[in-house]
């Protein structure tokens, strides 16, 4: 079956005409494509998968259709999934198909622009880190602290055990991920208690131990918590031989105390509130540590040299960390990875400048606090619950089941997450903040 | 075809950084809103102005090659063109969720997940699939994670998988993550799997063999149901590693083949972009038997519609939440795009295109018959020589010096999407390249944006951020 312009039916970006497909069979020296595939007749698939094909038109009604059948609720959401405002800029940007349809950099002459730009970003996250190296990127938050943790672990290979301390609120997500990084490794997780939403530092100097090759603190916490007293969580892993290793966010790193201050070892978290938005999950980890651990980093790392003609050039570097060249020893066995979630952060980060990102981060502490008073002031409510400095998000006390409230919240059009029986989590950013009065009113008359 | 990469440069660089452009420092005053010793002290970062943040940009991508711009025939990476009408879907507002929110709310995104649960399924002959992995590396740890739990709950302690020596080196690297020895593989004579090494290779401390069918080379392993029978009877289970699977659409599927799990690259088979080296995703597929180890949560319909739930003996998480949602939205609407006809007809041009391409270029291939790809050799000229010359011909090359079995292999794998025109341009560039002087070897690029790149002295003194660079200048 030919199509009007003699193209043969069958995929729509496979461009080969009746007449190019004879010659080319006619070069191989085969009758039909069917004699190209050497496939024994025993594992054929002679059957079909049913599937249609669909005109593009009718497909993005389709889908539209189908997305249409998500609610649309105001989310007051986040547990380390963040929505901020993306400018268009970022979205036409890295829409360029120069950007978004080029694959890794091994060949770095034809790939500077893209090179660049990961160095760029990378430059971004030692300055908010304060440390000297940072990669190209790891898939989420979770998977960098699984990673930092294995890192960890290389490190102390000598060691007597092989744990690493997280705390007790933590996201279930990165607790699962680290889980199953660890288990490969024979490392185990112990879990030191928090108080008052905040590190219980005594206990947890109690808990470290030669043992012990991490300690894993997070500040904003999965509950917004900002940690007062991230130095001495850091000495006391100094002093036990541990790597401190912390956990934040882009927004939030370009406010609160640098990490490289309170004496961080490696740094993970979250960028992708700045790259990507809502996504469903979808993220971007970040991975920063000191420059003595640099050839135990895991995944993509672009450094600066000279082309033939002496001109500054990029290019990936110190690739024999990677699977490619080093399989099973491998520093990590991540390949592809988020590139142009980062590209795309990069952007957005430049977009915004100091200035901006820095109000942002402000904006997220004030927020919080004003939202959380608004709630405290109604009838059978407390928040926060912890009584602490708070980024983004808090946890709400309720008299009423938060199940409850949670649903009856999403019947007046928003969304937040019931903790448990009476407790709610809520985060407020720039993308949901014009909807705080309607938000806190539709509190009280279900609180 | 004439080809120059647009460059822009001034005095020794080229364009210049954010950082050199404009970079402002500011004093962070915490005006009340956090005591001063939360937070820091200062902080500097490029500040431009939304039009020369536009310039430098769009510069930067006229400094980059992409498969938009030409042929791309990297080989085991499958750079086919990425529809453009998929990144409007993904787009697509009402398709912005947080994960968090309650299944009854979100049935738009959980249907689409589901129905790209049942699409992969179909097509790879798997019964039960996972769309969390956010890449293929963690598709290949997750399945690997799954064997572990499947053997472990048998009280069955294996410690080793097995993994022919052309494989791709995550499959070493994911397998050791998992705490697995791993035991390499060596090729036979016609480049596919040595059974009597395999026979050998083979015990009850095997957990696993991963295979990539076809293999590195392009070779169908024509034994495969042999050797599934083999692992089977020594108790291990049979991985597929899905890069290749681009040869196969609608003609094989590792589930008739005897595999019991495997990793689908949908930004490989399924044509969602690449973006610079990721994001990706790595969904894995299972026969009913390991369904139950999958990662949480999966998706399935009831009467009441779409509701995630927990696998009876799930192994947990292997992304912090869904995995890369947006790569799942456009790997969806290319499927449905194409249907049974278009897949197949994919898959039947990757093979045209790569046997019409070996036959047009004068380097010889030492293995056949292959599908997708091939592994051509440059002989006693340096593959990544002759790689970086066929730049100049406004061609990307294909992966050099990989797999090791072929001597200074070149491995091309052109994709469907190239015509014969394009296949053409491609065979002169290698032609070209291929019988220039050494000289011209040794010296090229001299097209692209950036001439050769030392690339010892960048690993020799790392320089990895702007900071690094203030020392120097």
């Amino acid at each position: 079956m030919t199509a009007g312009n003699g193209r043969r039916v069958g995929s729509p970006y496979a461009p080969h005409t009746d007449a190019d497909e004879a010659a080319m069979l006619d070069a191989i020296g085969v009758d039909s494509v069917e004699d190209l595939f050497d496939i024994p007749a025993d594992v054929r698939f002679d059957d079909e998968f049913g599937i249609d094909s669909t005109d593009e038109r009718e497909l993005r009604q389709s889908l539209a259709d189908l997305f249409a059948r998500n609610e649309e609720l105001t989310e007051f959401l986040g547990r380390g999934h963040h929505a901020h405002y993306v400018p268009a800029l970022v979205d036409d940007l890295s829409r360029r198909s120069e950007f978004l349809t080029s694959y890794t950099q091994y060949q770095p002459e034809i790939a500077q622009g893209f090179l660049q730009v990961l160095f760029e970003y990378q430059s971004m996250l030692v300055e908010l880190t304060g440390l000297p190296v940072a990669n190209c990127s790891m898939y989420d938050a979770a998977t960098a602290l699984a990673e930092a943790a294995l890192l960890a672990n290389r490190l102390r290979r000598g060691a007597s055990g092989h744990r690493v301390l997280v705390p007790e609120h933590l996201h279930e997500g990165r607790l699962g991920v680290l889980e199953n990084y660890l288990d490969g490794a024979d490392m185990e997780i112990g879990e030191y208690p928090m108080d008052d939403g905040a590190v219980d530092v005594d206990a947890l100097s109690d808990l470290v131990d030669d043992e012990t090759v991490m300690v894993y603190a997070e500040s904003p916490t999965v509950r917004g918590v900002i940690e007062e007293r991230l130095a001495d969580i850091g000495d006391i892993a100094h002093e036990n031989d541990a790597l401190f290793c912390l956990g934040s966010d882009v927004v939030a790193l370009s406010l609160l105390q640098e990490p490289a201050s309170v004496g961080a070892d490696v740094v993970v978290g979250e960028a992708g509130a700045l790259g990507i938005g809502s996504a469903y999950g979808m993220g971007l980890g970040i991975f920063a540590t000191r420059e003595e651990y640099l050839r135990q980093v895991p995944g993509r790392l672009v450094g600066v040299s000279e082309d033939s003609e002496d001109m500054r050039a990029f290019t990936l570097t110190l690739q024999t960390r990677e699977q490619h060249i080093r399989k099973e020893r491998a520093t990590s066995n991540i390949c592809t990875n988020q590139a142009w979630v980062a590209l795309r952060t990069a952007m957005h980060i430049a977009w915004l400048g100091p200035d901006r990102l820095v109000g942002i981060a402000k904006d997220a502490v004030t927020e919080a606090r004003a939202l959380a008073q608004r709630l405290d002031d109604l009838s059978g409510v407390k928040a926060p619950v912890h009584d602490r400095h708070h980024f983004r998000e808090f946890v709400v006390y309720t008299d009423q089941p938060a199940p409850a409230i949670t649903n009856d919240l999403a019947g007046r059009g928003f969304a937040v997450h019931a903790l448990d029986d009476h407790h709610i989590q809520v985060c407020i950013t720039e993308a949901n903040a014009d909807a705080a009065d309607e938000f806190v009113a539709a509190f009280e008359e279900v609180a | 075809m004439n080809f120059d990469q647009a460059r822009f440069s001034r005095d020794d660089v080229y364009e210049p950084l954010l950082s050199e452009k404009d970079s402002t420092t500011v004093e962070v005053d915490a005006d009340g809103v956090l005591p001063d010793d939360l937070t820091r002290d200062e902080l500097t970062l490029p500040a431009l102005s939304e039009p020369q943040l536009a310039r430098h940009y769009t510069r930067l991508s006229q400094m980059n090659y992409s498969v938009e711009l030409g042929p791309y025939p990297l080989g085991s990476c499958t750079m086919k063109y990425n529809p453009s009408f998929t990144e409007d879907v993904a787009g697509d507002p009402r398709a912005a969720v947080h994960p968090d929110r309650s299944d009854r709310t979100v049935q738009g995104t959980l249907g689409l997940l589901h129905g790209l649960q049942e699409y992969l399924a179909d097509i790879g002959g798997m019964d039960a699939v996972t769309l969390q992995p956010p890449a293929g590396a963690a598709g290949e740890f997750t399945g690997i994670l799954i064997a572990k739990a499947y053997h472990e709950a048998r009280d069955d302690d294996r410690s080793e998988i097995i993994i022919p020596a052309s494989a791709h080196g995550t499959n070493f690297a994911s397998a050791a993550m998992a705490g697995y020895d791993v035991v390499e593989l060596p090729s036979d004579e016609d480049g596919r799997v040595d059974i009597e090494a395999l026979d050998a290779a083979i015990s009850e401390e095997t957990a696993a063999l991963m295979l990539t069918n076809p293999n590195t080379l392009g070779l169908f392993e024509r034994d495969i149901v042999e050797i599934a029978d083999m692992v089977h009877e020594a108790g291990g289970l049979l991985y597929y590693d899905g890069a290749n699977f681009n040869a196969l659409l609608g003609r094989a599927r590792p589930g008739d083949m005897g595999f019991d799990i495997m990793h689908y690259n949908v930004h490989k088979t399924f044509a969602t972009p690449h973006g610079g080296g990721g994001p990706g995703a790595g969904p894995v597929g299972v026969v009913d038997e390991l369904a139950e180890y999958l990662p949480s949560p999966m998706v399935r319909e009831t009467a009441a519609g779409y509701e995630q739930y927990e696998p009876e003996s799930s192994i947990g998480k292997v992304h912090g939440f869904a995995g890369n949602w947006l790569v799942l939205v456009k790997a969806y609407a290319y499927i449905a795009r194409l249907g049974d006809e278009g897949l197949a007809d994919a898959s039947a041009k990757a093979v045209l295109n790569a046997n019409y391409l070996a036959s047009q270029i004068d380097l010889d291939v030492p293995y056949g018959p292959f599908h997708h790809e091939f592994a051509a050799t440059s002989g006693d000229r340096d593959a990544a020589d002759v790689a970086k010359r066929m730049l100049d011909y406004g061609v990307h090359p294909p992966t050099t010096k990989w797999p090791e079995l072929v001597p200074e292999a070149m491995l091309t794998e052109p994709t469907e999407v190239e015509d014969k025109a394009s296949l053409d341009d491609l065979a002169h560039a290698f032609n070209a390249a291929y019988a220039d002087s050494d000289e011209a070897l040794e010296t090229a690029p001299s097209k692209t944006s950036a001439r050769r790149i030392d690339q010892v002295s960048a690993a020799r003194n790392p320089r990895l951020s702007w900071q690094s660079l203030g020392d120097e200048e």
